[in-house]
């Protein structure tokens, strides 16, 4: 058979590690080949090889049968090979064409840019996407998923026949998905060659013309669309059978730890009402831009409210910072771990030990001794991957990092602890692991709030759920209550008028 | 077997070169003190280390400040000017007041301190930009020193007042006893105490310090408190060596503090450096503005190699970033 693309024996070493080892990857002209594994185990550095940013040590890559020798980012992109970086690299005050031309921007005769040559070259290439996106628009004006597109829509515009799409629904939700899912379609039918890869495994189940599965820098197996159930994908990529995808527990409800009132803010939340019990977990969900995180950083202190109350064991609170939110035992977990939750270029130690300073030190001189002994327990017990806790967490992989800002709240003994998309990107088995953080801390007695986009995963951790929709709380259910579907119905508006 | 004696002594290797590019300062500075130790023979002496270090205190004093202000993404350019209006006060407090040396070397501080404060509660609280809010202060405070001094000069202290700039304590001088406990206690703050490791994680990511529950604004309005108060010490040691306080001291030396804390390898955009390397780089300049005197060097042209060596650093600290 022809391969558009044919990359075999692939190894790649970073000191003291060995990232990839002989690895084979093809890929069929017009094929959606998803490439699977838990974090760590060489998807992206793969990747990187393919786009030209990493040298392989040794393999061979083959485009349309010519192999390829000298390799840079730009002979890449010039061989038609288009990566999506799961961080999207948009420049945000500039607008969404020169986003899209950079670089390459038409000039005038005189050499100045060409504007009204720009703006509809921009609109030739966003056309096939039917979307309401003008040329001239700021790029940061838009969501998340139309920064997606433009991504794919610059991507195409530089004629790439290979489409790179690294968690490409990392941020979307819901609706997003799908749209994105009908261009994914459209872009195949054209002859677009697309590698996915994802950690959604419904995704990869839908999408996928093949599936290639890595697990410790080697290809595990590779297989067509039907061959591999959810838990085949899941036993490949972690090596072992995971018990349960979903560990459950018997919840003990206790007191009402946290109770909000009427809490409103103009265009984030309105009148927005629920409680949450010591040794619980409650689950919120809604789409992308539904007001969840921002419920949550208003209660926390982060936005300031307009009205309503927050009261912690029946007391009013009147919280006007985080610090205050903290003194109150509320711990906030934070959507982006590496703007919001993490120090990336400081260690382990100082990122676990950053939310307990005040409580081990006197007037201000850290006990270093108990702040060590802390830190070392809380890392051993949630067994973060690291070499010693002096290494910098920008060097942990996604699913320690994560853990690094969960332990930077354990050690902190909170009542509420609040979780905002505790697993996004974030491979399977480190996923578990959490799910059974959280739940020890329910158990404990500490009412813990979640938010997710990933429905599954509220459905079956939460013992409460609450669906949020443009700012309002617009039901609330207790677990196997309600259906996906239902809650999906309710999630897009369709029940509005119900109310709680 | 050999495969794992291989690897030892592959990640060896690797170590070292790390420990070459992580002290490149350091070696730097030691071959440029041996040069010029075969270049001149006065440079080697006791007498002239001395001198080196002390001239070096009284900009080190501040570029120890200014670490912690760097260190959380900040800037502050009215050091000098500071450092100008607190020995003024000083000055004229000894000279028209006669107020007592402690008495008046406390306010200096304080005055030092005080603008400090301003500067960080027009940062944190004005939300205006550390590069502007110390901009304006530049012109504010030497206005004042020019308003409270009416532009003249104030000379002829009491001897008790000159030792501090000129006295020996067991044959050191007295300003480079000040400049070492200054380094200690940076370094202490630094690392053993909740203003230091703020300081750190602040220039690292402010977002996630504010949502781990710590009060940003008062730390980082610290850090110029520091730097404010660490201008007042410095001003003493000035006004009393030169035994007069100019309306135009320290006019520029924002310029040796910023270029002594980034050669000493600590990053502009915050979050990375240490005290130790301030130390150097503030050594650093003082040995090659020494040592280009000492070589007949034109004054014009040390201002060249000063500002290369500037670049240079940050080449350094570029290469090691890039290599890490």
């Amino acid at each position: 058979m022809e391969y558009l693309l044919k990359m075999s024996g692939i190894s790649k070493s970073f000191p003291g590690v060995r990232a990839l080892s002989n690895v084979d990857f093809n890929l069929i002209k017009g094929e959606l080949h998803a490439l699977v594994g838990e974090n760590g185990a060489g998807k992206s550095t793969l990747m990187k090889v393919l786009s030209g940013l990493y040298k392989a040590d040794e393999g061979t890559i083959f485009l349309k049968g010519k192999q390829i020798v000298t390799i840079g980012l730009r002979e890449m992109i010039q061989q038609g090979i288009g990566v999506i970086y799961q961080e999207l690299n948009l420049i945000p005050y500039l607008s969404v064409a020169e986003n899209i031309f950079l670089g390459r921007e038409p000039r005038t005769a005189l050499g100045t840019i060409d504007w009204p040559r720009m703006h509809a070259m921009t609109e030739e290439v966003l056309a096939p996407f039917k979307l309401d996106i003008h040329p001239k628009q700021k790029v940061i004006a838009l969501g998340a998923a139309y920064q997606q597109i433009i991504e794919i829509a610059k991507a195409l515009s530089l004629q790439a026949e290979i489409l790179v799409m690294d968690e490409p629904t990392a941020a979307l939700a819901g609706n997003e998905v799908n749209r994105l899912f009908e261009i994914i379609a459209r872009l195949k039918k054209e002859g677009v060659s697309i590698i996915y890869i994802s950690h959604r495994l419904n995704e990869v189940h839908h999408l996928a013309d093949r599936v290639t599965i890595l697990r410790d820098g080697e290809r595990v197996i590779t297989k067509a669309r039907g061959e591999l159930s959810n838990d085949a994908m899941i036993k490949y990529m972690v090596g072992r059978v995971l018990d349960e995808q979903y560990p459950q527990y018997d919840s003990v409800p206790g007191n009402v730890i946290l109770e909000v009132k009427n809490l409103t803010k103009k265009g984030v939340c309105d009148q927005v009402s629920f409680t949450a019990r010591a040794g619980e977990i409650l689950g919120f969900v809604g789409l992308v831009g539904a007001g969840r995180t921002e419920i949550m950083q208003t209660i926390y202190g982060y936005l300031k409210k307009d009205s309503g109350e927050v009261l912690i064991n029946g007391k009013p609170a009147n919280i006007k910072s985080c610090r205050e939110a903290v003194g109150l035992g509320i711990g906030l977990i934070p959507e982006e771990r590496k703007q919001q939750g993490l120090v990336l270029g400081m260690s382990v130690f100082d990122n676990a030990a950053l939310s307990v300073l005040d409580l081990y030190s006197t007037f201000g001189v850290l006990h270093r001794k108990k702040i060590t002994h802390e830190v070392n327990t809380m890392i051993d017990g949630m067994s973060i991957k690291t070499p010693s806790i002096r290494q910098l967490v920008r060097y942990l992989s996604g699913g320690n990092q994560q853990k690094v800002v969960l332990a930077k709240w354990f050690i902190r003994h909170c009542d509420v602890y609040i979780f905002d998309e505790p697993t996004r990107g974030i491979d399977v088995g480190a996923k578990v692991e959490i799910y059974r953080l959280m739940q020890n801390l329910a158990k404990r007695g500490a009412a813990v709030i979640m938010i997710s986009s990933e429905l599954p995963e509220v459905m079956n951790i939460s013992d409460q759920i609450a669906i949020v929709f443009e700012g309002k709380i617009v039901k609330k259910f207790k677990k196997g209550e309600l259906h996906e579907e239902e809650v999906m119905e309710y999630s897009l508006g369709l029940h509005e008028q119900q109310g709680a | 077997m050999s495969q794992r004696s291989k690897v030892k002594t592959m990640g060896r290797k690797i170590d070292y070169k790390q420990v070459l590019k992580n002290n490149g300062i350091l070696i730097v500075f030691f071959l440029i003190c041996i040069g010029l130790s075969f270049l001149s023979p006065y440079f080697f002496t006791m007498n002239n280390i001395m001198n080196i270090i002390r001239q070096t205190s009284i900009y080190g004093i501040i570029a120890v400040g200014m670490t912690f202000v760097i260190l959380t993404g900040g800037i502050d350019l009215s050091v000098g000017s500071i450092l100008g209006l607190a020995g003024m006060i000083c000055a004229g407090l000894m000279k028209n007041n006669e107020t007592g040396i402690f008495v008046a070397s406390a306010v200096a501080i304080l005055v030092g301190g005080g603008i400090g404060l301003l500067n960080g509660l027009l940062i944190t609280f004005g939300k205006i930009a550390p590069f502007v809010v110390t901009l304006g202060m530049v012109t504010i405070a030497r206005g004042l020193t020019l308003i409270y001094s009416n532009g003249y000069p104030i000379s002829g202290f009491s001897s008790e007042f000159r030792q501090l700039g000129g006295g020996y304590i067991v044959g050191i001088p007295i300003p480079v006893i000040i400049f070492v406990v200054t380094v200690a206690i940076a370094w202490f703050i630094l690392n053993h105490t909740r203003l230091g490791r703020y300081t750190y994680a602040i220039g690292g990511n402010e977002e996630t310090v504010k949502l781990s529950g710590i009060s940003v604004k008062f730390y980082k309005t610290m850090v110029y408190v520091i730097v404010g108060i660490a201008s007042g010490l410095s001003a003493l040691i000035l006004t009393s060596r030169l035994n007069s306080a100019e309306a135009i001291a320290g006019q520029g030396y924002e310029l040796d503090v910023i270029a002594a804390v980034v050669i000493g390898g600590t990053s502009l955009s915050g979050g990375r450096g240490s005290i130790i390397g301030t130390l150097i780089g503030a050594l650093l300049i003082g040995v090659i503005n020494n040592g280009m005197n000492l070589l007949g060097i034109s004054p014009y042209f040390q201002q060249v190699v000063k500002g290369a060596l500037i670049i240079g650093a940050v080449i350094l600290d570029r290469l090691r970033d890039e290599t890490n």
